[in-house]
């Protein structure tokens, strides 16, 4: 009989810190995904007029729908943070004989993701 | 050569990923300030029916929900069978028929908009 080792099926992760920070990057997708299926809603509430748009935007107010949004913003920039962390892995970029430095590549990525939050709150009138 | 279905389904799911990163925050920060009652200009009703009604912000809305459902949904399967769930066929079917459907549902207001 092969040696296996047996690992707990679903607390394995608290074993190390490396494994719970890349639970939290996994479970960050919950949140996202809720969210999108509130915009989902929205839409639905934006296709059937005025008042259910009003109803909406009430809603969006209550305690409930605030504490998601914070938890989902905290959860959606963990996400962003590991995304662009990881894109001098994903897209290494060669000049010559070298690689372009690893800050480089996700520092770019970062700016981007700067001025495009910063267009979009602007264009969105939120100024 | 090796047939393989992974990066039909690993495609959207980098693709989706690099949208959220780029695109999810500020629009979660767009809707939380509404909550706050600093509600921005777009989401007067006028204005925000306005935008949804070009074709163009419809296709970029639909492509937005698609990727992010699907980047979730992948992940989601992952994490199940990190959590010791093993069923990974069924656990894929829910969850990209669930992206799925979310898409559909997405394109069907988004046409009586």
């Amino acid at each position: 009989m092969p040696y296996v080792r047996t690992i707990p099926r679903v607390r394995w992760f608290f074993r190390h810190p490396r494994y719970v920070r890349y639970m939290t990057r996994e479970v960050t997708c919950l949140f996202i995904g809720a969210y999108t299926l509130l915009m989902v809603w929205g839409l639905r509430e934006l296709s059937q007029g005025p008042d259910a748009w009003r109803a909406f935007l009430e809603c969006l107010a209550s305690p409930a729908s605030i504490v998601f949004h914070v938890l989902a913003l905290m959860f959606a920039l963990y996400h962003s943070v590991t995304w662009f962390n990881l894109t001098p892995k994903a897209l290494p970029v060669q000049r010559g004989e070298d690689f372009i430095p690893d800050g480089v590549i996700s520092g770019a990525h970062y700016a981007v993701w700067a001025l495009l939050s910063l267009a979009i709150l602007v264009l969105a009138g939120a100024f | 050569m090796a047939q393989s279905n992974k990066p039909i389904v690993w495609g959207p799911f980098a693709a989706g990923g690099t949208i959220t990163a780029f695109l999810t925050p500020v629009l979660i920060l767009l809707t939380l300030l509404a909550a706050l009652g600093h509600v921005p200009d777009l989401f007067a009703y006028a204005k925000m029916h306005a935008f949804a009604s070009h074709w163009l912000a419809k296709l970029a809305i639909a492509a937005v929900v698609f990727l992010s459902l699907w980047s979730t949904a992948h992940r989601l399967r992952i994490t199940c069978y990190d959590l010791g769930v093993r069923a990974d066929t069924l656990v894929a079917t829910i969850v990209y028929a669930g992206a799925l459907a979310g898409t559909a549902a997405s394109v069907l207001y988004l046409i009586q908009i």
